[in-house]
């Protein structure tokens, strides 16, 4: 199974989350968020001018920027 | 007296719960260990006072962010005699973290789970019973907008606090707080045991209200939309109401102070009357505006929406050093810069929020905007003065992007950008109503004295000493005389460096100031000006008075808001220099190019 990260995934794509790879702040901000190892996320969509990413996690609605998002390995899920 | 700490999640209702636990008593106060301003109320629990503090809301007790570290520092270095905990039950399977992190540090607690009403729309069902069994803190659900379920809440929160018969010391709560703890699988476990939650949950409206409101091309251009029916909203309103209370204390001085003190000495009632009172006007006139633009960021915060202009904007804003939430307030400054600072509140931040408030005062707000239709209307031809009007709107945009730009390296934000995306909500008018009661009491309690020092200080300046013939004899024409040497390079003449003066206090004073400046009123006032006047000096003149200090209100907000002096002064001293080196390249640009 391929992985890549989460900005690159496309509007309405599926993936689960393989890897977090953030210094300590973020980590436990994504976490805090819902952010884990092995769970469902959801890339709703973009905003325009490589604006931030909208994504969803379970309940969960989070805005964040590509940069961050890019820490983030994810496989694309079925 | 006994201390209750509300902490919670953002994004909860947290503001909510202790709006209606403390009615309209809430007060602003300082705290021992940090730097922020925290709401409380003293309040009746259990037959105790008790004093409840709002915390700021926070995603964990560990976590780097400012807010976190404060919430830290309080309990760090106050006694706290009950934690209630606030938590969203729509979100409650990765909230319970919070939970388990406080539990750790040996406080009586008990957990409210806000947001009853939402929780039942979606199908989530929380077994309150066995979530106290297996968290070891009594639980109680509510809806802290419609008050369902609020009374009980309450009293289990009393008996929490009668039933703890000590708590240990902030020292002590210190040092479990230094213990980070393994909590996630616990937490995992008993979300497993005690919630049932439909998979993959979707506020359906909220889905597609978002379809629309962040399309890709329609969501910019509604955002704007938005902006610009709550900016006339607020200013359309808010104008007539401003003129109103002047009316009232104009009304209070003709027909009541004025003949009381006709007998008085003249530098006393000059003082009471041109010094205080008009400070206290200058005051006043505030007080519609904001609540008005308390009234309406409100609904917009509370409705969720703010997080989707921060969606929409932060491409552009992130560039500039800022996010998108403080677009908005910018684009407020342009209204009153007073609220708009007031307003950046929305951002956790401390090194965005401090940038932002670096900006705002550059936008162009409608003050300085009946100084520039008076200029333009005295120099320009009535297919000219648009233009320049125009221009000068640019102007303060191009300000705006250039401070920020300039300064974004010195106020950097370490915080990552992750929000949360609440589903939309509806703001009950009694969160509205509060929240611009508290803003205005919050602006009064702080800003009002140095305001109306301020006046005071500058009506000292333009009146004395007694025996001055013109204004240019007063203390402040001698300032403006003795600044010449820096004024005259821009253009500024000794009466208009006196306008400067009068300007500081409040933009709205300065056309009545030339008035008195030149001493013709009218049609005279502007033929006398036109006379001495050309349309490179006033356009200089209009620049200078576009980026300078706006007014004493923005000066004592920025200061109180940002609780640094320094931090004051370096958006005086910035203002101050960009304003001369603005003016100093058009007036001599002009004047080379042979105007």
């Amino acid at each position: 199974m391929p992985t890549q990260n989460l900005d690159s995934l496309k509007p309405g794509e599926h993936a689960v989350i393989r890897a977090i790879s953030a210094e300590t702040g973020l980590h436990q901000r994504l976490n805090a968020l819902g952010f884990r190892v092995g769970k469902r996320i959801e890339l709703v969509r973009r905003a325009q001018f490589h604006g931030p990413l909208h994504v969803r996690l379970g309940t969960t609605d989070v805005i964040m920027r590509a940069s961050e998002a890019h820490r983030i390995q994810i496989s694309q899920a079925a | 007296m006994k201390r209750v700490a509300l902490l919670g999640m953002p994004n909860t209702g947290k503001s909510t719960l202790f709006n209606r636990i403390s009615g309209a008593s809430a007060r602003v106060g300082n705290w021992p260990g940090i730097t922020v301003d925290l709401m409380s109320a003293k309040i009746l629990l259990g037959g105790y006072i008790a004093e409840l503090v709002d915390l700021p809301g926070i995603y964990d007790l560990h976590g780097f962010s400012d807010d976190e570290q404060v919430v830290r520092r309080f309990l760090a270095h106050n006694e706290v005699d009950l934690v209630i905990l606030v938590l969203n039950t729509t979100q409650i399977d990765r909230q319970l973290s919070l939970a388990l992190q406080v539990r750790t540090l040996g406080l009586p607690v008990m957990l409210m789970l806000n947001m009853a009403d939402e929780a039942r729309r979606s199908g989530i069902s929380v077994n309150t019973e066995a979530m106290s069994r297996q968290l070891g803190m009594p639980v109680a659900t509510l809806s802290a907008k419609y008050g369902e379920g609020f009374p009980q809440a309450l009293q289990l929160a009393a008996q929490t606090m009668q039933a703890a018969e000590q708590h240990p010391a902030p020292a002590e709560v210190q040092a479990r707080l230094d213990t980070v703890t393994k909590i996630e699988q616990e937490m995992e476990s008993i979300v497993k045991e005690s919630v049932q939650i439909p998979v993959q949950l979707t506020d359906a409206l909220t889905a597609r209200l978002d379809k629309t409101l962040l399309h890709p091309w329609l969501g910019l251009p509604i955002f704007f939309i938005a902006l610009f029916l709550l900016f006339q909203f607020i200013f359309t309103l808010g104008t007539p109401l401003q003129d109103a209370v002047a009316w009232a204390l104009e009304l209070g001085r003709t027909s009541l102070l004025d003949p009381l003190m006709a007998s008085w000495p003249h530098w006393l009632s000059g003082l009471l009357l041109d010094g205080i009172y008009n400070g206290v006007g200058t005051v006043a006139a505030f007080v519609p505006l904001i609540i008005l633009f308390f009234f309406v960021m409100t609904m917009v915060e509370d409705s969720g929406y703010l997080s989707r202009a921060a969606f929409l904007m932060d491409a552009f804003m992130a560039r500039l050093g800022l996010d998108g939430r403080g677009f908005v307030m910018v684009l407020m400054g342009f209204g009153c810069n007073v609220p708009a600072l007031m307003g950046t509140r929305v951002m956790r931040n401390r090194a965005s929020r401090l940038l932002t408030m670096l900006v705002i005062p550059f936008s162009l707000c409608s003050a300085r905007l009946q100084v520039f239709l008076f200029m333009t209307a005295v120099l320009f031809t009535p297919q000219q003065a648009p233009v320049v009007l125009f221009g000068m709107y640019l102007m303060s945009f191009a300000i705006t992007f250039l401070s920020a730009l300039l300064f974004k390296r010195h106020f950097k934000s370490s915080e990552p950008f992750i929000l949360e995306l609440p589903p939309y909500r509806f703001p009950t008018p009694r969160q509205i109503l509060l929240r611009g009661w508290q803003e205005v009491g919050h602006f009064l309690h702080r800003a009002s004295k140095f305001i109306i020092a301020g006046v005071v200080l500058v009506w000292v300046l333009t009146h004395y000493p007694v025996d001055a013939q013109s204004s240019l004899d007063t203390y402040a024409g001698m300032i403006g005389h003795f600044l010449s040497p820096v004024l005259t390079p821009i253009g500024i003449d000794d009466h208009l460096s006196i306008a400067l003066i009068f300007g500081f206090v409040a933009k709205e004073v300065v056309v009545g100031s030339l008035a008195v400046i030149y001493g013709q009123q009218g049609d005279a006032l502007t033929q006398l000006m036109a006379a001495q006047l050309d349309w490179v000096k006033g356009v200089s003149f209009m620049l200078f008075t576009l980026i300078y200090t706006p007014c004493l209100a923005t000066i004592a907000t920025l200061k109180t808001e940002s609780r640094s002096r320094a931090f004051m002064w370096l958006s005086i001293g910035w203002s101050l220099s960009l304003a001369w080196i603005v003016s100093f390249v058009f007036y001599q640009g002009a004047r080379a190019l042979g105007f």
